[in-house]
């Protein structure tokens, strides 16, 4: 690890951070208020209901100052693939790229053909065809989801491919399995849901808000019922999918697994942690060391979860490391030396090639392929390097689901008030709903946190370890652009949020239209 | 079906796609030109709220243009996209910085509350349009003078140079950068005159169209000396080509004996040159008649010129990324591919773009039907 410029990782990293985080603040509600503007639309179309026509002018307003800067956010996610992590640019390009651009041909279009006819479509093209264009818009955004996501579910769990040693990459073999693996369906399904949620959240916490000041009651009302219902249904496949997800990094990711369950030493019948408090301790790997200064768990919950069997094993964190005969976990120290060797294997089958050594070019090979599962391993020396950050793994997964139960009960609770007529009169309610609107950003924040902080060292789950993954470049550099990049997100952010804010204030007093 | 096809011919396959989308993007730079000439254009706030409008309702698309473009490169031919973009960092960063601050402008812009201010955001606009072109353009013309780098036996890139790519357009000792910014720069003026030829096509206002007329020559003629400039350079420069090896060398007129040995490619380019210039002429000197068409000339003639040049530089055993440094280590469409499997797929993806394409011409003139006009500006809620 000793020839890796660490300050250099750590700032391609940060920058990289700040950048999908910035650009993850605005894409949820893209994905979802794309849907609810459709939907209103589509009311409005078949009604011919004026007041729909506000609301959906008022929705489609804040969705377009939201989009404009997702946009600016996202560009800069596509190139730093290139610009800060080329070698991993090369690495995985015959996989990652495919999605990428295939996100630019199917998606990309369509969002942003069809958005400049759902804005400026009023009175120039048929009620109709701007109706179309609203749900566009709307596949277009969450088709773009898709790949890109596809993507990511592919560094967290890489198959459908085979490593060339001549062109020294991962190669595709399998087009399908990349797109279909269990772990891409599940990332996908549980990431535009959790941004539907968040989008009704941000509907109906405004919503609340007119409610609060008695401006465009009617206007409120409307928006909220569809917004509840999308919001609603939308829970229920984010715990679905939630729940999938985590049985499938049991499996693709046990490490990951057991740093957000908190969990050191691995169980038969395992608790489930529902909420803790970590504390500091010297050395967590020591036995009989808790890591918890306070935890409420339910007996079996987490080995009955992942396996539907209480009796089922769960390894913590010091069995992958120490490795355990018993349930056939090979040790993270085995591991490395494989690593080591598939590494060795390589640089001597290149030598073998330059020198036409057939012989021990085919010899080397061998050694190569039969280790090659753990080629990642081989740049540590230090198992304890290979585990993950557990109180940011352990806390930002159970801050994700404690806020996502929280949702689903709100709009439940939305929901039987707007079906009693008393949701004016419930004030706290209101308040609880205005409130939620931030929580939901920091329980969608929490979630892609887990899902990159969790995976580290790694940028391929086992192949690709990050600090091997950065462009060759000097670290000032990537410091003056990590400051460039904050600053100007910053001012951006700002920006949206006083635009929003105003249109939002504006669009209660003028009874919703605009 | 694309399994049948060769290796080769399936990177030259993409190699025309990704020239394809270089190429449209180019002529999408229309809206960056005219981003340049919102303030010598618009005099009163209406009026540059009509120029900002009639761009604002296609900035997306260049901006799209330029994702798919890099998105195709990555996954077609990823040894150029980590070499270029990890290499020339502050090239590609700067690049990348105009268009982050192009793309909240539009929408923020009138906004109530909206921080920085218009005149702010209109200065975005204009970076935008000045540095995206000239940036892109010089970028484009490593592709024929070269750039320094070195490639491991583990496909590893190494740039050479501590200046991360803004050598290639500052290093004035060299006379390579001369060349390439003047691909620079005519893709800048070549994006102005766009512009204007755009506002002839979809603003209706007299007072506007006057000034743009105007300024079409004061542009077309610096895009034709710039662009001669590069042009007869290249032509006549020893170029980097590769033999059945793979072995890189250079070749004397490689650039001009590829005019030779491609003639369909010379047949596109010369089209697309005379295109251009004829959509000038009549926009210039016939505007009565056919202003409004003249884009589609100039901007079908961009189209056929840019594509032919990156097959120039691409096809009959041309290095198109050649490293100055170690000429082994230059990239060739056979050395910087995906693999043939990942190549097959994406060409089944690549049947979806006349769709994509169909649906952008009709949800285009369905916009386009009305020109944009003074009244209209009164009257949209939404106008930018």
């Amino acid at each position: 690890m000793e020839h890796f410029d660490m300050a250099l990782v750590d700032w391609s990293r940060a920058q990289f951070a700040l950048t999908a985080m910035y650009h993850w603040i605005f894409v949820p509600l893209t994905l979802g208020l794309s849907f609810i503007v459709a939907i209103m639309m589509t009311i409005y179309v078949r009604t011919g209901n004026e007041l729909w026509k506000k609301i959906t002018k008022f929705w489609m307003t804040l969705f377009g100052v939201n989009f404009a800067i997702g946009v600016a956010t996202g560009i800069i996610l596509e190139f730093e693939f290139g610009t800060n992590w080329s070698n991993y640019s090369w690495f995985v390009g015959d996989i990652f790229g495919a999605p990428l651009a295939i996100e630019g041909i199917m998606a990309f279009f369509l969002e942003s053909t069809f958005i400049a006819i759902l804005f400026f479509g009023w009175g120039r093209v048929s009620k109709k065809f701007h109706m179309i264009s609203a749900w566009m818009v709307a596949l277009g955004s969450n088709l773009s989801a898709l790949w890109i996501l596809v993507a990511n579910a592919w560094m967290q769990n890489p198959v459908g491919m085979r490593f060339n040693p001549d062109t020294a990459r991962n190669e595709m073999v399998n087009f399908w399995e990349v797109l279909f693996s269990p772990t891409a369906i599940n990332k996908f399904l549980h990431t535009i849901s959790s941004g539907y949620v968040l989008s009704a959240i941000f509907v109906v916490g405004v919503s609340a808000w007119f409610l609060l000041k008695h401006r465009n009651v009617e206007f409120a009302k409307k928006s909220m019922i569809i917004a509840a219902v999308f919001g609603l249904l939308s829970s229920f496949y984010l715990v679905l999918t939630g729940d999938e997800s985590a049985r499938d990094i049991y499996h693709t990711q046990p490490m990951k697994f057991a740093a957000f369950e908190g969990l050191d030493d691995g169980n038969v019948s395992a608790p489930l942690v529902v909420i803790g408090f970590l504390k500091e301790v010297p050395d967590p790997r020591q036995p009989d060391v808790d890591r918890f200064a306070f935890k409420i768990e339910i007996p079996n919950l987490l080995s009955y979860m992942v396996a539907l069997n209480s009796n089922v094993f769960v390894p913590g964190i010091n069995d992958l490391i120490n490795g355990n005969e018993k349930h056939g976990i090979m040790s993270y120290y085995e591991k490395i030396d494989k690593g080591k060797l598939a590494i060795k294997a390589l640089g001597d089958y290149k030598d073998a090639l330059e020198r036409k050594d057939q012989v021990a070019a085919a010899e080397n090979l061998k050694v190569f392929e039969a280790n090659y599962a753990y080629f990642g391993y081989g740049y540590y020396d230090d198992p304890n390097d290979l585990v993950p950050n557990v109180p940011v793994a352990f806390y930002s997964f159970h801050i994700m689901v404690i806020l996502g139960v929280h949702f689903m009960i709100l709009f439940i609770v939305i929901l039987v008030l707007l079906y009693k007529k008393k949701i004016e009169k419930t004030r706290w309610v209101l308040y609880v709903a205005l409130w939620t609107i931030p929580l939901a950003y920091i329980a969608s924040q929490a979630g892609w946190i887990l899902a990159e902080m969790g995976r580290q060292p790694w940028v391929v789950q086992d192949l690709m370890p990050t600090l091997s993954a950065v462009s060759n470049i000097d670290k000032s550099s990537v410091v003056v652009t990590f400051w460039i990049f904050a600053v100007t997100f910053t001012v951006l952010l700002i920006a949206e949020i006083k635009i929003m804010v105003s249109q939002i204030v504006s669009g209660s007093k003028n009874e919703g239209g605009h | 079906m694309f399994e049948n096809l060769s290796y080769l011919a399936l990177q030259q396959y993409w190699w025309m796609i990704v020239s394809l989308l270089g190429a449209i993007l180019v002529f999408m730079f229309f809206v960056q030109g005219g981003q340049t000439m919102i303030k010598s254009l618009g005099k009163t706030d209406n009026e540059i709220k009509m120029l900002v409008n009639s761009l604002g309702r296609k900035w997306d698309l260049t901006f799209t243009t330029l994702v798919t473009f890099g998105g195709a490169a990555f996954a077609s031919f990823p040894l150029f996209y980590s070499t270029s973009f990890g290499g020339a960092y502050w090239v590609w960063m700067l690049i990348l910085f105009a268009f982050i601050i192009q793309a909240v402008s539009y929408e923020y812009r009138t906004k109530a509350d909206n921080f920085l201010g218009a005149k702010t955001y209109e200065t975005f606009l204009f970076i935008n349009g000045l540095l995206g072109t000239i940036l892109v353009g010089t970028a484009v013309a490593t592709f024929f003078t070269g750039s320094e780098f070195l490639v491991t036996n583990m496909n590893y890139s190494i740039w050479q140079s501590p200046f991360r790519g803004l050598e290639l357009a500052f290093n004035f000792a060299r006379y390579e950068t001369f060349i390439n910014l003047s691909l620079g720069l005519a893709v800048f003026f070549l994006a102005r005159v766009l512009g204007i030829l755009y506002f002839f096509n979809n603003i209706e206002d007299e007072t506007i169209l006057a000034r743009a007329r105007k300024q079409l020559l004061f542009n077309a003629l610096p895009f034709l000396v710039f662009f001669l400039f590069f042009l007869i350079n290249v032509l006549f420069m020893d170029g980097f080509g590769y033999d059945a090896n793979g072995v890189v060398s250079m070749v004397p007129y490689k650039y001009f004996n590829n005019l030779i040995e491609m003639p369909l490619n010379t047949v596109i380019l010369v089209l697309g040159v005379v295109a251009v210039l004829w959509g000038i002429y009549r926009g210039a000197f016939h505007y009565e008649k056919c202003g409004t068409k003249a884009i589609w000339f100039t901007g079908g003639g961009t189209i056929l010129t840019v594509f032919a040049l990156l097959i120039l530089v691409g096809f009959n055993n041309t290095c198109f990324y050649p490293s100055t440094s170690d000429l082994q280590s230059s990239l060739t469409i056979q050395n910087a591919s995906s693999s043939k499997y990942t190549l097959v797929a994406m060409s089944y993806v690549s049947l979806l773009v006349p769709f994509v394409v169909a649906y952008i011409w009709y949800a285009w003139s369905s916009l386009n039907k009305k020109p944009i006009t003074a009244k209209e500006m009164e009257d949209d809620h939404h106008a930018y």
